[in-house]
């Protein structure tokens, strides 16, 4: 099987693999970029432990060939910080003892962060169904759904939107 | 295994009647990258239909819609004409998996999956939706009932695939509706699904209906008997009793690891009441 | 015991135990940081594969591994055979690593590929020829009790019975616990309700597969890097199996994405270290979701039988339960455990838990939080709740009044210290939720649970830093925030503020031996043994202040993190802080740390009260969970996020065991749900807040008071959830999971 070449966008850096046909968005982070944040839960896209971010699209890496990643920009856990400045909703999973063992964590924060870029103001509701897709075993997402609805409610606060649009990353 | 991603519809069919061994269309991939992984699927070629831009489009198809073989759920859900006209087949697209999956899963895969419990499938039926195929020879539009042929099979030949779903022109007073039943509140695969589409005339009387019923059977039922319990009628309690019974009548399900047979043929009935109440209240223009 | 507890210590004014510290591991889980077992790579690491049985019971005639071997890229391909003689107690662990004789279950090891990547390994284990003859199997502990059922073990005869006898058969043990006559217990009651009750196995269903890598080399020595509760006992059992020296394998316990007592045992170490070993390369294992429902270890299954005697003013006479555990294919399940926890929460004079540990073609079991305990607490508590019912009593009241309580004896033989079951039932009858207004078709159901914890054997290490900050070696996985605790724990102790202790995992060659982290013991034993260690530092460093100021060390105290002259005989000297110490420990003698190796004693029992409302559909029997408040006795919570943490937790893996999770097998005996869209763990949208309440009722056997919180959480959801549809529904299920169509069927409208 012959190796195909990929062009893409990693959290801002532009990034060049290649991949067999059959391996997967996720094979090719973890194994081939040395990128583990992102983890296989499942390998069947049921678990959202491997949670990414495609062209703004929030999906399953494992649910995707490294092939059709081509042109495209890809957000991980690994971008979400900016520089040592943690994403608001990574500070308040720490606050609010949103994570026990962590490994589902990066899916949460990567489909919560999704959530929130489209809905600012979602209820409690909205926040379950948005993020039934990510498994947790350890919390009984009580303290996960408190730290997402706390986020929102500080993001959106004035002075706090605008300095998070300030932090947009600028392509090299 | 051969990935191709081509440009045009055209070289997709060249690519499909040349290739050698087995050939999957990728859309969304929620299925087939499951069955690689389970071992159930090991295809020589795979053509990804996404680069082909006129697949990747919701148009407008006269005063109906054109949706695109490789157009999401989430996408679906995002286009506010569609999600006003036939909510019932947007709602049942974003029951299929997960946010993560609704972001890739294509209503045209789900159908082509050909599983007796897929989400879209009902209502996609119950509205009058129609597949676009396309082969070597040209394209020819099928209703999306008569699709699947069986579990896991459908009636596309080798060197075809569909291009679109086409949804009819919504009539006035018309509204759809689907449900499904499942154990978990999402994340989960339909154990029942119903779809109801109904039309009302200006006196609050059903003057058409279409009635499908999903994982009751090996393929969508459309159920004509349903259809006929609320033609006629002001879908009152005692028409949605008919209903209810004719879908439990019609229902042939299995005992599997998700549903009694009992269970199924209970659970259609109570369905079927629900969606046509949600379906009646469109109708009437109640949110 | 090396301190004095005395009622003055629990009253102590806390500093740092007791507030919420953010995490030490917390930065690194959020930014993606932090490294599971799947998450290491090393140079020349090869890629490992197992290859499964895929008959439930099979003898294996003949293994053909010679084409597999010939595929490029392959560097070994292992079998039984690769395993040699072993010790007596780890021959089960070893048949399970991988089958010799016969293929015990669907998902049994019977060999492993190491090639240079998957694809390699995936195409030589389709070229691994099995010659398997299938044999009769049995999956259900009730039909394998049965004199007609297929025989898994023909050296098999039952232990704990008064003759053993003649014939093998898939009963591997009786045990009985209790007291007093019963059967006149139950002649004075007013009512006696009898009732059988069937549970199905379930998964701990951690998000992390299994996997490792191991690195041997030719020299017998080695490192493998895993997730686990227990690197020490890796090391333990896999230098057994493998025949070297302790000494020679190194094991570091990478991060753990949840265990809940699954990662208590090895499955896929010992076939990495045999893989690596033969290949003389590192090999990485990783299980698939797959392999871990068919192949790792889930609870059993049971069938439980419950008689209880009540009168009409409530007084529990009498209690008997014979509960049936099937453990998998080996003997060896938590029945024991079951038995003696069925009626820990109540004050009985007459009560008999017997329960026999049967064997099936099923993967063997594995721990699961309170092993044993949640399915005889169903049935238990079921029973006393359709007793409530009938006598019209309300159930808190009835719990109350039959509650253990300090010093009584509990069913299981001991007599309770102080213990916190009272203090949770009333704070369960005084809370909101309580009197929270019910609508059609809702319900409330109350349950009780209980759980022993343990100490253990404990091992750890405080170094004091020049600088004065504090390295704190554990040797127990962290799996629930323990880390964080023990660190506090240390640092209240030394009287330094929380963000001067680094609490670390460290490695099997760095730290004496420790117990797996189990029994809900790590922040009881880990913490003791940090509180013991920093006590014995703080000793050292007394001494180097007496020797600095040239006093007797008896005339040196020790006061928010500061030695100091106890009394002004002793002189005038200017206190010296930890770090002012620590600054001179190369010039006042050298190095300074504390330790502490115990086998920990003193782990105090928790009870918990859970109240649940449910909703019942009557037309699709589907259940919701509308309120759940766990009330449960910490003893001291230390860190109050991760108490509440664990008791939400614990709740929300009982929901799925009520609702929904179970094992499905085909007449086949081959699994059917060896997935997360099939094995159906609750999701988000399934579930409201969950309520914890943490009850202090501290325990006399830690200094600051600490009970194990992690399991007992799990054990009254099922009977609470149950109950609550009983009074929604008008309902009695006797069989889990209460799924829609059982539900439905328990209506009369299927």
């Amino acid at each position: 099987m012959f190796q195909i070449q990929v062009s893409t966008s990693i959290n801002g850096d532009d990034t060049e693999f290649s991949c067999e046909a059959d391996e997967t968005l996720l094979d090719v982070l973890r194994d081939r970029l040395g990128m583990t944040g992102s983890k296989e839960g499942c390998g069947t896209g049921d678990c959202g432990a491997c949670s990414v971010i495609v062209d703004g699209r929030l999906v399953c890496s494992c649910l995707m060939l490294g092939a059709e990643a081509q042109g495209c920009e890809i957000e991980t856990i690994e971008g979400m910080a900016d520089g040592t400045e943690l994403h608001p909703l990574q500070q308040k999973f720490l606050d609010h003892a949103a994570l026990q063992c962590g490994v589902c964590t990066p899916g949460f924060l990567i489909a919560a962060k999704s959530l929130l870029e489209r809905n600012d103001d979602p209820t409690e509701e909205e926040v379950r169904y948005w993020l039934a897709g990510n498994l947790c075993r350890c919390t009984g997402y009580d303290k996960i759904v408190r730290a997402v609805l706390d986020t929102a409610k500080d993001m959106r606060k004035p002075a706090k939107t605008k300095k998070a649009a300030a932090k947009k990353r600028v392509k090299a | 295994m051969q990935y191709h991603a081509p440009a045009t519809l055209k070289d997709a069919v060249k690519l499909l009647a040349s290739s050698k061994g087995t050939t999957q269309i990728l859309a969304g991939g929620t299925d087939l990258l499951v069955r690689m992984r389970t071992g159930f699927a090991e295809p020589d070629t795979i053509i990804d239909i996404k680069r082909i831009s006129p697949m990747c489009k919701i148009a407008r198809d006269g005063k109906g819609f054109s949706i695109g073989a490789a157009v999401s759920s989430a996408e679906m859900s995002e286009n506010a004409a569609l999600a006003k006209a036939w909510p019932g087949v947007v709602e049942a697209a974003a029951l299929i998996g997960s946010t993560q999956v609704q972001g890739r899963a294509t209503i045209a895969g789900n159908l082509c999956n050909a599983s007796p419990a897929a989400d879209s499938v009902p209502a996609m039926v119950a509205a009058g939706a129609k597949a676009v195929i396309r082969g070597p020879k040209g394209k020819r539009k099928v209703a999306v009932e008569k699709v699947c042929k069986s579990p896991g099979k459908t009636i596309l030949k080798k060197s075809e695939l569909i291009e679109a779903i086409l949804l009819p022109a919504k009539p006035a007073r018309t509204g759809d509706a689907y449900l499904r039943f499942s154990p978990r509140t999402e994340m989960d695969i339909a154990v029942v699904g119903v779809g109801v589409c109904l039309t009302l005339d200006t006196k609050g009387v059903c003057t058409a209906a279409r009635v499908s019923l999903g994982a009751v059977a090996p393929t969508v039922l459309l159920v004509a008997k349903a259809a006929g319990a609320l033609i006629g009628t002001k879908v009152d309690d005692a028409a949605l009793d008919a209903l209810a019974a004719a879908c439990s009548a019609a229902a042939k399900p299995i005992d599997d690891k998700r549903g009694t047979r009992e269970f199924r043929i209970h659970v259609a009935g109570v369905l079927a009441r629900r969606a046509a109440i949600i379906a009646r209240d469109r109708a009437l223009g109640k949110s | 015991m090396n301190f004095q507890p005395g009622k003055d210590a629990l009253k102590r004014n806390f500093k740092i135990v007791g507030t919420r510290t953010p995490r030490p591991d917390g930065l690194d889980k959020i930014t993606g940081r932090a490294r599971f077992g799947a998450d290491m790579t090393a140079p020349g690491m090869l890629w490992g594969l197992i290859l499964r049985s895929p008959h439930a019971h099979a003898r294996i005639k003949s293994i053909d591994t010679s084409s597999a071997e010939a595929v490029n890229g392959v560097h070994a391909v292992i079998t039984a055979k690769d395993f040699g003689p072993c010790p007596e107690d780890v021959l089960d662990i070893r048949e399970n690593v991988m089958a010799r004789e016969k293929a015990l279950y669907d998902g049994h090891a019977v060999a492993a590929v190491a090639a240079t990547s998957r694809a390699a390994a995936k195409q030589a284990l389709k070229l691994i020829k099995v010659d398997y003859e299938v044999l009769p199997h049995v999956t259900d502990v009730d039909e394998a009790m049965k004199p007609s059922a297929p025989i898994i073990n023909s050296k098999l005869f039952t232990k704990g019975l008064d003759k053993t006898p003649k014939k093998p058969s898939n009963i591997a043990e009786r045990f009985e616990f209790g007291h007093g006559d019963v059967e006149a217990g139950l002649k004075q009651a007013d009512l006696v309700i009898e009732r059988t009750f069937r549970t199905e196995a379930t998964h701990q269903g951690y998000i992390e597969p299994h996997a490792c890598l191991a690195s041997m080399g030719s020299d017998g020595r080695g490192d493998i890097w895993c997730c686990t509760q227990g690197h020490f006992m890796v090391r333990q059992v896999c230098s057994a199996l493998l025949g070297i020296d302790a000494s020679g394998l190194r094991v570091t316990a990478s991060e753990i994405g949840g265990g809940f007592g699954g990662k208590t045992t090895v499955f896929i170490e010992p076939v990495a270290l045999a893989l690596s070993l033969k290949a003389n390369h590192p090999v990485k294992v990783v299980m698939s979701r797959s392999e871990v429902l068919r192949a790792s270890g889930p609870t059993s299954s049971t069938s439980i039988d419950v008689k209880i005697g009540m009168k009409k003013d409530g007084t529990i006479t009498a209690g008997d339960a014979t509960l049936r555990y099937q453990g998998g294919a080996f003997p060896g399940s938590a029945v024991p455990y079951g038995a003696m926890a069925a009626f820990a929460c109540y004050d009985l004079k007459a009560v008999r838990a017997v329960g026999y540990d049967v064997i099936a073609n099923r993967p063997k079991q594995a721990a699961y939080r309170a092993p044993g305990a949640p399915m005889a607490a169903y049935a238990v508590e079921s029973v006393v709740d359709e007793l409530c019912k009938e006598l019209r009593l309300d159930p808190l009241d009835v719990r109350l009044k039959n509650a253990s309580s300090d010093g009584s004896k509990a069913s299981y033989g001991p007599n309770f210290d102080v213990i916190g079951l009272r203090a949770t039932l009333e704070a369960a009858k005084a809370h909101p939720h309580y009197k929270t207004k019910l609508g059609a078709n809702q319900g409330r159901g109350v349950a009780c649970g209980f759980w022993f914890n343990f100490g253990g054997e404990t091992s750890v290490s405080l170094n004091v830093n020049a600088d004065g900050t504090i390295g704190l070696s554990v040797g127990t996985p962290d799996i629930g925030g323990s880390r964080a605790s023990i660190g506090n724990m240390a640092a209240e102790e030394l009287g330094v503020p929380h963000d001067k202790v680094r609490c670390i995992i460290a490695d099997t060659a760095s730290l004496g031996y420790n117990d797996v982290t189990d029994g809900s013991r790590v922040t009881f034993a880990s913490g003791l043994a940090a509180i013991n260690a920093a006590r014995d530092a703080i000793g050292k460093m007394c001494e180097r202040a007496a020797g600095i100021w040239g006093i007797p060390v008896e005339a040196v105290t020790w006061e928010d993190g500061t030695a100091r002259p106890s009394s002004p005989n002793a002189g005038k000297h200017d206190p010296l802080t930890l770090a002012d110490i620590a600054a001179q420990a190369g010039a006042t003698g050298g190095p300074i740390a504390g330790h502490c190796e115990i086998n920990a004693e003193g782990a105090g029992v928790s009870f918990a009260t859970h109240m649940v409302d449910t909703e019942v559909d009557p037309d699709t029997g589907y259940v919701k969970i509308l309120r759940y408040t766990v009330f449960q006795d910490a003893g001291k919570a230390v860190h109050p996020s991760y108490v509440e943490g664990q008791f939400q937790g614990g709740a929300v893996q009982g929901i799925g065991w009520a609702l929904n999770e179970e094992y499905i097998y085909g007449k086949d005996g081959t699994l059917q749900n060896a997935g997360f869209l099939d094995y159906r763990i609750p999701v988000a949208s399934d579930l409201p807040m969950i309520d914890a309440v943490i009850v202090e009722v501290p325990n006399p056997g830690h200094p600051y008071g600490v009970r194990g919180v992690g399991e007992t959480s799990i054990v009254p959801p099922l009977a609470a959830i149950s109950n609550s549809v009983s009074s929604a529904a008008g309902v009695r299920m006797t069989q889990l999971p209460m799924s829609p169509p059982k539900v439905l069927k328990a209506l009369g409208r299927i």
